[in-house]
């Protein structure tokens, strides 16, 4: 019953890099804005993070310098969507692209670096409390982080008039603006936003999920991320959901390995991928749903006064 | 003039300009290629310096399989100074990729080109068909050519030793090994770490999990968290980063390190590190192509010839652990000590190598089973 706690907090703690990146880019969808530079936004933070810690010996120093290379990384790229009107997917992969070279680049003398271990220790505490203790010990802090991220996004979204004012310009920029809404200042902070949970996504990554810097290290976490948002038809729960989800099966398919399950080891590889989009795909494949959800302005452009 | 005719002729300088510089900038390339090929019609007893590339896998950072091979090629910059000069281009993925970067170092006229994956093979095969003049090393292959020949080491002989200290450390009887891809090399690997503890604890178990990748840390490390969920304590790999290590050291549990020497990543978990010196292999390859007496063969060395190691054996191992891998070490040393020598049976029942035989160069290329004791069966390919 241990085992099986124990792999419950690594599920979720496999998932949370997901959750969070995922949740940065719901912030952004929902305001109109398509922001495909997720995975370049997640290494330049997974590096700056691990420099911070690395010169700091501080995680939470290390963690903020991730929300700040993500949230500036986010603003150039707002500013050049938004004010300059550049293609969002374009640019969106010009700053992925670049992310992941810069950080390679940069980060070239960091890869021996080794961060000191009190960095990656969890309060032992819990280890005491039997059945669940050792699964509680497991887990790490971010996963509770995640958890309250979301349902502070929920309560923003749907208890706010902040919240209310961003879903309006993400459905239709054009009304708001009629409104009087800055619709263009707007989006820029909710880019900036997701860009910085993006990056705290990036920071978790390579401080305390796997403690070393090495170039590529997100190995697609930011892609999926992205569709992660789109198959939960931008609804936080759902995302979170699509998140664990995910992290579950990645951590089920080593187990059923290890148990000499006879499955060829490429399909348990893709199992993870193939899991979540089946599950979030059936719970939401009503048309109406998804046509009520979709913020309608996602990836338009847009200029005030046309 | 007027603004259209003004446009048109700083637009038809500008042109000009540019021919003329790129005209020049031919002329000067022709004349620098002329004089070159004379100093290389000299008499050949003249040292000349010879040029050699290494193609990488993965990042040299990454502390482990790449970072082993780049300091086999210091060894050599360090043995052969300004007599050769040598070139190093990492993380280059297999395929087209590949076959470009191996195509480019041969045009640039690299004497001898070391592709350090077993992933090249093919595509080194087909470069080396094009540049018979170049000769191609390929490591842990087995195809080779005229001008293409393959080395390989022991890392066999490593996990044996390993498994020897594994099993003083364990306290479960559960060992853990994340295996990157089910290719008899690993197989080799994994089977010599389980006989290697069964010499000490006969009835210790191994779950293997596959990650179907050299080199992707945290791929490696929810491998690693799931063996030790299951109740592993000691976990060794066959993959190229410290996130095995790492991991181990979070939970509290025992690791080694692998390809290199990892014992500053996990203070507290670190074992020992199975590691390969690839540097007296390369030092012999280099002496062989400037003395003219390289030729085509396979070249497989180990703890023998100082290729292989297991090293940085930590304090709190028993000492009766450290005098039993001295003792295997100095038999594989002489030669005399095979570690797999039968009678070795496989975890289907089936008898795989009869009683007091040793293995031979075929036996061991041809490992595509677990032995008893290791938990499952082999992913199917």
């Amino acid at each position: 019953m241990e085992v099986f706690f124990l792999n419950v907090a690594t599920s979720l703690n496999a998932g949370t890099v997901l959750a969070i990146a995922a949740l940065g880019l719901l912030l952004n969808e929902k305001a109109g804005i398509v922001n495909l530079g997720a995975e370049g936004m997640m290494l330049c933070a997974a590096l700056a993070g691990f420099a911070t810690v690395v010169h700091t010996g501080s995680g939470l120093a290390g963690l903020a310098a991730g929300m700040v290379a993500g949230a500036v990384l986010a603003g150039i790229f707002g500013l050049l969507v938004i004010w300059l009107n550049t293609n969002q997917y374009a640019t969106g992969l010009a700053l992925s692209l670049f992310g992941v070279g810069f950080s390679a680049f940069a980060g070239v003398s960091y890869t021996r670096e080794n961060l000191s271990s009190k960095m990656v220790s969890t309060p032992s505490i819990w280890a005491d409390v039997p059945v669940i203790g050792p699964g509680l010990a497991r887990l790490d802090g971010m996963v509770w982080v995640g958890l309250a991220i979301m349902a502070g996004m929920i309560w923003f979204f749907y208890r706010t008039r902040a919240g209310l004012v961003l879903r309006s310009v993400g459905e239709n920029p054009d009304s708001a603006h009629a409104l009087g809404y800055p619709v263009r200042r707007i989006r820029w902070l909710a880019v900036v936003a997701g860009g910085s949970l993006c990056g705290l996504a990036g920071a978790y990554l390579s401080t305390v999920y796997t403690p070393l810097w090495t170039e590529g290290m997100t190995a697609g976490r930011g892609w999926i991320a992205l569709a992660l948002t789109t198959f939960a038809t931008w609804r936080p729960a759902r995302v979170l959901l699509g998140a664990y989800l995910f992290g579950a099966v990645t951590m089920m398919q080593f187990y059923l390995q290890g148990r000499g399950v006879q499955v060829s080891a490429e399909l348990l590889s893709s199992l993870p991928y193939l899991a979540t989009v089946i599950v979030l795909v059936l719970i939401s494949r009503n048309p109406v749903w998804i046509r009520t959800n979709m913020p309608a302005s996602i990836g338009k452009p847009f200029y005030p006064g046309s | 003039m007027t603004d259209l005719s003004k446009r048109s002729l700083i637009k038809v300088a500008a042109l000009t300009a540019l021919a003329g510089a790129t005209l020049i900038g031919c002329g000067k390339k022709e004349e620098a290629a002329a004089p070159a090929p004379a100093p290389a019609a000299a008499p050949a007893e003249a040292p000349k310096v010879t040029k050699a590339a290494w193609v990488y896998v993965g990042p040299v950072g990454d502390a482990g399989w790449s970072f082993a091979h780049d300091l086999g090629r210091k060894a050599v910059e360090a043995k052969f100074g300004d007599q050769v000069q040598t070139t190093a281009i990492e993380a280059v993925p297999y395929g087209a990729d590949a076959e470009r970067v191996f195509r480019d170092l041969a045009q640039q006229g690299n004497e001898i080109i070391f592709g350090t994956s077993f992933g090249y093979m093919e595509t080194m095969l087909k470069v080396a068909e094009e540049f018979p003049n170049v000769k191609f090393e390929h490591a842990t292959g087995y195809k080779t050519a005229p001008n293409m020949r393959i080395y390989d080491a022991s890392f066999y002989q490593d996990t044996y030793m390993a498994g020897i200290v594994a099993a003083h450390m364990t306290k479960t009887g559960k060992l853990g090994f994340v295996g990157s891809f089910p290719i008899p090399e690993v197989l080799r690997n994994i089977n010599a770490f389980v006989l290697g503890a069964q010499t000490v604890k006969p009835d210790v178990k191994l779950s293997v999990v596959w990650v179907n990748t050299w080199f992707d840390p945290p791929k490696e490390s929810e491998a690693a968290q799931s063996l030790l969920n299951q109740g592993a304590d000691v976990l060794l790999q066959n993959t190229d980063s410290t996130a095995v290590l790492q991991t181990a050291e979070r939970n509290g549990k025992f690791a080694f390190g692998w390809d290199s020497d990892m014992s500053a990543f996990a203070p507290n978990a670190h074992l020992a590190s199975a590691i390969v010196d690839w540097g007296p292999y390369y030092i012999k390859s280099i002496e062989e192509l400037r003395a003219g007496t390289w030729e085509t063969k396979r070249t497989v060395w180990g703890v023998k010839e100082g290729l292989n190691d297991l090293i940085k054996i930590a304090d709190f191992v028993p000492a009766e652990a450290k005098a039993k891998v001295e003792e295997v070490k100095a038999g594989l040393k002489s030669g005399e000590f095979e570690p797999f020598t039968g009678p070795i049976v496989n975890n289907e029942g089936k008898e795989v190598l009869a009683a007091g035989q040793k293995a031979d160069r075929e036996w061991l290329d041809g490992v595509n089973f677990y032995v008893k004791g290791v938990e499952g069966r082999i992913p199917s390919k």
